[in-house]
């Protein structure tokens, strides 16, 4: 089932909420990750706001679709669509990274319902979907389970024992997705450790792969609903993204990996998106 | 003598059964495949050698291939938990908890889901595979992981009793299995309780020392006291449980000998030995001897070469016993 134009501003506008919120969390918390966040805003509102069977009211709905996020340190993106979609009220989001805070630097499945798992240390997460797709199929269980990645994690050996495990295995009731924002700490992703070409890499591991912008929602709807359709093979939706999407000074710029802006800079940049969010509206009206 | 009420088998000093503590998991499992639907069994290219085999043959979709992947394993295993299964990972000591501690660490403690790890050819009695294969630093992995339950059967018959607790336990457990056979020291009828030491030997007199053992060197100890019986009386304790520790049981012995000797199969850093002592230290110092392996790697040989050589057989069990009662003050 596609999305209407409506519906596809209504997503846009949830995105745009969120990279306020991932602003503000960071510069209330003080340290974290800017880019990455940012440039997954797009893909967490189609999630949340559109993908996803889930319940915020009862995160542990058993029939509820899994969203794994396998590099955690992208997290505060998902507790801001969390909290925007109504699992925890938003104001919780100035709590990230505090003493006692729900909202740890890197997320854990014991401290706040709905996170799934704990992740951080990277290239863990595709096992972990994989082992809920494989326990769910064992019984006849309809739901999805989606994992996020990073491309830098995809450095990891983990991540290819998963990827081979996956594709022997026929899982196609998991769909991956990769940031492909070409940036990690050290510097670009192809001078750092090459990924590319990442895409035949997977179709050799017996993936079926889409390549996608991760900023048009229409085509991340449309993935995951080709992802849905194909029964023979797991599904990797390889989203190109923008690091730091939705802010000049911090798209494309892997400085802003893993520091977050400073109390003048947010100013700055919540205008610029506040901006963006008028653009938006005025595009679809 | 022989404890009566920790009901051990006959004759364990004059010809005593042998099993290997891995076998006793093998057939834990197929009773696990027929009692609870929720176990599932995953295995990293090692099903003969981990004792897998006949639960993959019996319950062929309850089993699950990695390959020579460990890292996956655990991950995997965490999933299948996070999603309501029991999953029981396989593969030796050396590799898991060895290679894919972090995995371990993160997604299975942290994440405090069921798996069940199951560390096999642990010890320095694997033999003649070499130091690579000797997995001599696992406890010591193991129990410093907030989370985790730690066991280290003593034989065959109570691996089988330790491995259907994992199931039971709602959390993650790690299970330590030699690969040789070894001296059945227990029986069906002895009791088995994760956290509860026991007790297996006790002397006529007021004990001068008691040793605390854990795994198949368990039977080392029992020789050990039972060479010294008309010398010097000992008490014999079978730490099964390195994590959650018998805490209680330890400093009873402490009070009660005012010396103690702990015997592993295990580096001394980190494992039974640093545990008990650890007790000691905050509740009631006394002389400890330590038996195990002294920051050395093994070697290829057999069991019984390599045994004497680092240190871990009956006769370095009397010498320890024999130095520390020479330290007591009182």
């Amino acid at each position: 089932m596609s999305i209407n134009e409506h519906d596809i501003r209504e997503v846009e506008l949830k995105a745009e909420a969120i990279r306020e919120t991932i602003i503000e969390m960071l510069v209330a918390a003080g340290s974290g990750h800017t880019a990455g966040p940012l440039g997954m805003a797009d893909i967490f509102a189609a999630f949340y706001f559109r993908i996803l069977r889930h319940d915020p009211k009862h995160p542990e709905w058993e029939e509820r679709d899994r969203l794994i996020l396998s590099n955690g340190h992208i997290v505060p993106v998902r507790y801001a669509a969390m909290a925007h979609a109504g699992y925890f009220p938003v104001e919780e989001c100035l709590t990230l990274r505090k003493f006692g805070s729900r909202l740890q630097g890197h997320p854990e499945r014991e401290k706040l319902p709905g996170v799934e798992t704990t992740s951080g240390p990277l290239g863990s997460g595709l096992g972990q979907a994989a082992g809920i797709a494989y326990g769910a199929r064992m019984d006849g269980k309809k739901f999805q389970t989606y994992c996020l990645m990073s491309d830098g994690e995809q450095d990891t050996g983990n991540i290819w024992e998963s990827v081979m495990f996956a594709g022997a295995n026929k899982l196609s009731n998991l769909t991956g997705v990769i940031d492909r924002n070409n940036i990690q700490i050290n510097g670009m992703t192809e001078d750092v450790m090459p990924l590319e070409g990442l895409r035949a890499k997977y179709e050799a591991f017996n993936w079926h792969v889409i390549e996608i912008d991760g900023h048009n929602i229409r085509e991340i709807v449309d993935a995951v609903e080709q992802a849905k359709a194909i029964h023979e093979k797991p599904t990797l939706i390889l989203a190109h993204t923008i690091p730091g999407k939705g802010i000049k000074d911090i798209e494309f710029d892997y400085t802003w990996h893993g520091k977050p802006p400073k109390k003048e800079e947010a100013e700055k940049f919540l205008a610029e998106l506040r901006t963006l969010k008028g653009k938006i509206m005025g595009e679809h009206q | 003598m022989m404890q009566p009420d920790a009901k051990l088998a006959e004759n364990i000093f004059q010809k005593p059964e042998s099993a290997a503590t891995r076998d006793g998991f093998g057939t834990a499992l197929l009773e696990l495949g027929e009692s609870n639907e929720k176990v599932v069994v995953l295995c990293a290219d090692l099903a003969e050698s981990t004792r897998v085999l006949a639960f993959k043959e019996k319950y062929p979709k309850r089993y699950i291939e990695l390959g020579v992947a460990e890292q996956n394993l655990a991950t995997v295993a965490s999933g299948l938990a996070n999603y309501g299964k029991i999953p029981f990972i396989t593969s030796y000591a050396a590799f898991s908890p060895g290679r894919n501690n972090e995995q371990i660490r993160t997604t299975i403690s942290l994440n405090n889901v069921p798996v069940k790890i199951g560390g096999m050819h642990a010890g320095i009695s694997v033999g003649p595979d070499g130091a690579t294969h000797q997995a001599l630093e696992d406890l010591a992995l193991m129990r410093v992981q907030p989370n985790m339950t730690v066991l280290s059967p003593c034989d065959s018959v109570e691996a089988h009793k330790a491995t259907l607790a994992a199931a039971a336990h709602n959390g993650p457990v790690y299970l330590r299995f030699g690969r040789e056979k070894t001296p059945v020291i227990t029986t069906a009828d002895t009791s088995f309780e994760i956290g509860k030491a026991q007790t297996m030997w006790e002397s006529d007199h007021p004990a001068d020392v008691t040793v605390i053992a854990t795994g198949p060197l368990v039977y080392q100890a029992l020789l050990a006291a039972k060479e010294l019986e008309h010398a010097i009386p000992v008490t014999v304790i079978n730490m099964h449980t390195i994590k959650p520790l018998d805490r209680e049981a330890i400093v009873a012995a402490a009070k009660a000998t005012g010396a103690i000797v702990t015997v592993e199969e295990h580096q001394v850093a980190g494992g039974l030995g640093s545990a008990v002592a650890e007790v000691l230290a905050q509740e009631f110092p006394v002389p400890q001897e330590f038996v195990g392996v002294k920051d050395k790697f093994g070697q290829s040989g057999e069991m019984k070469e390599l045994l004497p050589h680092y240190g871990l057989d009956a006769a370095a069990v009397v010498a320890a016993i024999k130095k520390v009662v020479a330290r007591k003050t009182i």
